[in-house]
């Protein structure tokens, strides 16, 4: 299984990276702006797929990990940290937050996992709300702005989110490629097995849940210094929290490009329906979703596109021999 | 030398206590049978001794070393191996695969080529080679039954538990099993085997444990224990137990 892999996939993704990257050159401000937001889903959507898709844990954390890095990256810059070391320090805290609440919330399974770990972003959204003194509670926070004209500083968050794309992609293949993501796949298919086999499915869970923290740290810290102003209700959305599974689910949860193409099909179609039906759009997004559920459980990546181009003309022959 | 020993282990499920003050050991080489009618605590003292239950009370000693409050993955590790009476394959990898996970994470390979090499050598040894590149889901019971004793030698155990690994096979299946048994145990792998069928118990063990109401109620060669009274009297109830007695005298 792990001889030897297809390249395929990673050149589909430099290609991908390499044409988003050249979105400002390009394309208007509009453009550029959704380009931001594929990136920004991208690496969430892969960060989950680390713990979603591979090891079959699904986790609502993500809104949890994305909002504490928003406030550490925002109060790191407020201090005087410049904007990448911010950064940075958002995706290590977050890491090490992870590493103490995948510890309690992993013990769950299931059903009670998923809820669990719902309840990550809540109670890290009441934390900040109430610590007032720190993080200004309901008021929210301003953040340095980063310098520079709107186009370039644009230019400057998309190729920082791509570059984070890029990592959570690294993370992905790595993790596909090795031991770990051999346990994890062990872990996803039967638990109780993996422990038999010799997994240490606590260490290897964690790992994970760890893995899929970071990246989205870092994209709420990048994402703050984007907009200048952060506050609870934002930054520990419910509605990202779910958006970012579905997105996974939708390209296919636990390959390495499903993520990538359940991002950027979201993304657009949400845009789409935003534009064109404002009141009824989250309504159509929804219908979506358990439609997706329903008849694409293996997400885009899965569907076998041969049979369908085959479909076609076999039915035909079929008419024919009737007739 | 013994290598496995369980000094007065017993593991309660809240007010039932499910093992009750058991205590064994398992010489090096030997084949013992666990047997008992159902719900006597069988499978739970399979995971008491695998660390999936860790026992409420008592020790577990495996090479001399106190092992009770082991996790699963450890005993794994030590090559304190076991199968599952439900089989626990990984539904959606092929059955190399699934024999190769264990030889990477429960074995000590050196790399995952070698582990894929000695995945191989095992399912060659228990005759699933012609299937290695099948979906594990694909598989027949008998093979799934064999597949879970592949990945149990890719772990190069010391101590094999077998769990039922008979039940739901048909006769010809049960002597291939048999066949397949002895040469594991021809390996020096010492093994404990849950049974309920007394041709395996009968033609394998060397020695017999039973269990009844989570208590060790004998313990003996196993032509003694088919004819113990006490034994019996845990299959049949007393009442039967006299008359079945009785008729063997008279017969």
């Amino acid at each position: 299984m792990m001889a030897k892999k297809s390249p395929w996939p990673l050149i589909a993704m430099a290609l991908w990276v390499a044409a988003l990257a050249l979105a400002p050159v390009t394309l208007g401000n509009y453009e550029v702006r959704i380009a931001i937001s594929i990136a920004m889903f991208t690496a969430l959507a892969l960060s989950w797929n680390i713990i979603g898709g591979f090891t079959g844990y699904p986790s609502f954390a993500t809104a949890a990990f994305y909002g504490i890095g928003c406030y550490v990256g925002a109060l790191a810059q407020r201090a005087g940290v410049p904007a990448a070391l911010a950064w940075l320090a958002a995706a290590a805290f977050v890491g090490g937050v992870s590493f103490v609440l995948g510890a309690i919330v992993l013990r769950l399974k299931g059903h009670y996992f998923a809820i669990g770990s719902i309840a990550l972003v809540d109670i890290s959204r009441l934390v900040v709300s109430s610590w007032g003194e720190v993080t200004g509670g309901g008021n929210g926070l301003n953040v340095p702005l980063l310098e520079g004209r709107p186009p370039e500083v644009s230019a400057l968050v998309l190729h920082v989110m791509l570059g984070i794309v890029v990592l959570a992609f690294l993370a992905n293949v790595l993790t596909d490629r090795s031991r770990l993501g051999f346990g994890l796949r062990c872990i996803e298919q039967n638990e109780d097995a993996a422990d038999m086999v010799g997994i240490d499915t606590t260490r290897y869970k964690i790992a994970a849940f760890v893995l899929s923290a970071i990246f989205p740290g870092a994209v709420g810290a990048v994402y703050a210094s984007w907009v200048g102003y952060i506050d609870p209700t934002d930054s520990f959305d419910i509605l990202t929290t779910v958006k970012v599974p579905v997105m996974a689910m939708l390209g296919g949860a636990g390959t390495l490009l499903g993520p990538v193409v359940g991002a950027v099909s979201f993304v657009l179609l949400e845009e789409l329906f935003w534009a064109n039906f404002l009141e009824w759009n989250r309504a159509i997004m929804g219908a979506i979703v358990v439609a997706l559920i329903f008849f694409l459980p293996g997400g885009i990546l899965k569907l076998d596109w041969r049979a369908i181009l085959r479909r076609q003309p076999r039915r035909k022959a079929a008419e024919r021999k009737a007739g | 030398m013994s290598i496995l020993e369980l000094r007065n282990v017993s593991r309660a499920f809240g007010g039932i206590k499910a093992v009750n003050d058991v205590s064994f050991t398992l010489e090096e080489g030997e084949i013992v049978a666990l047997i008992g009618p159902n719900g006597a605590g069988k499978t739970t003292l399979v995971n008491a001794i695998t660390g999936v239950h860790t026992p409420t009370a008592g020790t577990v000693i495996f090479e001399g070393q106190d092992v009770t409050k082991q996790k699963p993955f450890q005993a794994a590790r030590r090559g304190l191996a076991r199968t599952f009476q439900i089989v626990q394959p990984f539904p959606k990898m092929t059955v190399l695969e699934n024999v190769a996970a264990s030889a990477l994470f429960g074995g000590h390979p050196e790399s995952l080529a070698e582990a894929h090499d000695h995945a191989a050598r095992e399912l060659d040894f228990v005759g699933l080679g012609h299937v290695a590149q099948s979906p594990a889901s694909s598989l027949t019971l008998p093979n799934r039954k064999r597949l879970e004793l592949a990945k149990s030698l890719a772990m190069s155990p010391k101590v094999l538990l077998l769990d039922e690994v008979n039940a739901g096979l048909n006769a010809t299946e049960i002597d291939g099993a048999l066949d397949l048994i002895r040469r594991i145990a021809a390996r020096g792998v010492s093994i404990l085997i849950i049974e309920h069928l007394m041709k395996v118990v009968l033609s394998l063990s060397s020695r017999v444990l039973v269990l009844h109401h989570g208590e060790l109620i004998a313990e003996g060669p196993p032509q003694e224990m088919v004819h113990d009274r006490k034994v019996i009297e845990a299959y049949l109830g007393p009442k039967f137990a006299e008359r079945f007695q009785k008729e063997m005298a008279g017969a």
